[in-house]
């Protein structure tokens, strides 16, 4: 049966799938919401350092914000190579998008290793407590991405996926978008507003 | 049938508009850093940073997440909770930042 056959709409002729899906990206919002809330609530009352001038590199995490959109990029475009059947392109356009969410986790690691040297940890103070959740949740669903678009990658390098499974690749699209808007937020309102 | 094609869908745009987009978000991301940096910005530097930021957020999720040309059943699936999480967030930054000032202002007092 192929994946098409097993597609079920609604009776507003929207795609299932889809519908949970921006459903569950709702929620997200929310989880997301409450983590930036806290983040908020708690800066500038951290009684010991370092503090957030003291060791968020911005340049750093400028390249990170713009490899992640660059990565949105490479998605869409994988997504509008599998609509038209241009598998060759769908599969170099997904590995690439895996390939920049994984450049960013790798930024993230070095970023917080860096961040424990300089005596940054989850404990020290209310900044790096809330500041560790915030973006160690997010980083979370970047890797969980990351899995996603390998799975995906290697479905259409043993041909499994064309045309007919596009929807899987425009959620997975959904997904991957959310998080590099949620990553747009936490760069302002952490990096930038200090 | 490619499953984007069903009713109550729509075409997506062509990988120009995704490049033009990818331009403008590009832009829009180096105006941040450079608001960051010039201090002639300083004393616009919140809300410019929140307008670019709120762009950039508009954009992806307009034409990368195809909200623009989609459904406006998944606009509101999206923007109801998303308007719930700013009202919640606004609210808990009231309560937090209005209680220090009361009690600032009793402690003056």
């Amino acid at each position: 049966m192929t994946h098409a056959a097993a597609t079920h709409h609604t009776s507003m002729g929207l795609d299932s799938r889809k519908m949970a899906f921006w459903a569950f990206i709702g929620s997200e919002c929310l989880l997301f919401g409450s983590l930036i809330s806290t983040y908020l609530v708690y800066k500038g009352r951290s009684v010991v350092g370092p503090y957030p001038h003291d060791i968020l590199n911005i340049p750093f995490t400028s390249v990170s914000t713009f490899d992640l959109l660059m990565s949105s990029l490479m998605m869409v475009l994988a997504l509008a190579a599998v609509q038209r059947g241009d598998m060759k392109w769908g599969k170099i356009w997904l590995f690439a998008t895996a390939l920049l969410g994984l450049v960013f986790l790798g930024g993230q690691v070095i970023e917080f290793t860096e961040f424990v040297h300089k005596g940054l940890t989850i404990s020290t103070n209310l900044f790096g407590c809330t500041f560790f959740v915030l973006t160690g949740t997010h980083g979370a669903h970047v890797a969980v991405g990351v899995l996603w678009l390998l799975t995906l990658g290697t479905r259409a390098l043993q041909g499994k996926l064309g045309p007919a499974n596009a929807m899987t690749v425009e959620i997975t699209g959904l997904y991957w978008h959310f998080v590099d808007v949620v990553w747009i937020v936490i760069f302002t309102v952490v990096y930038l507003i200090q | 049938m490619p499953e984007a094609g069903h009713t109550g869908e729509h075409v997506h745009p062509t990988a120009e508009v995704y490049l033009r987009v990818a331009a403008v978000l590009v832009i829009l991301t180096v105006l941040e850093v450079g608001v960051f940096y010039v201090p002639v910005f300083h004393p616009v530097l919140v809300p410019a940073l929140l307008v670019l930021s709120a762009a950039k957020f508009t954009l992806v999720v307009m034409f990368y997440m195809h909200l623009k040309a989609d459904s406006r059943f998944f606009s509101f699936l999206f923007g109801a909770p998303l308007l719930l999480a700013v009202a919640v967030m606004i609210a808990l930054l009231f309560l937090f930042f209005g209680a220090l000032t009361l009690r600032g202002t009793a402690g003056a007092g």
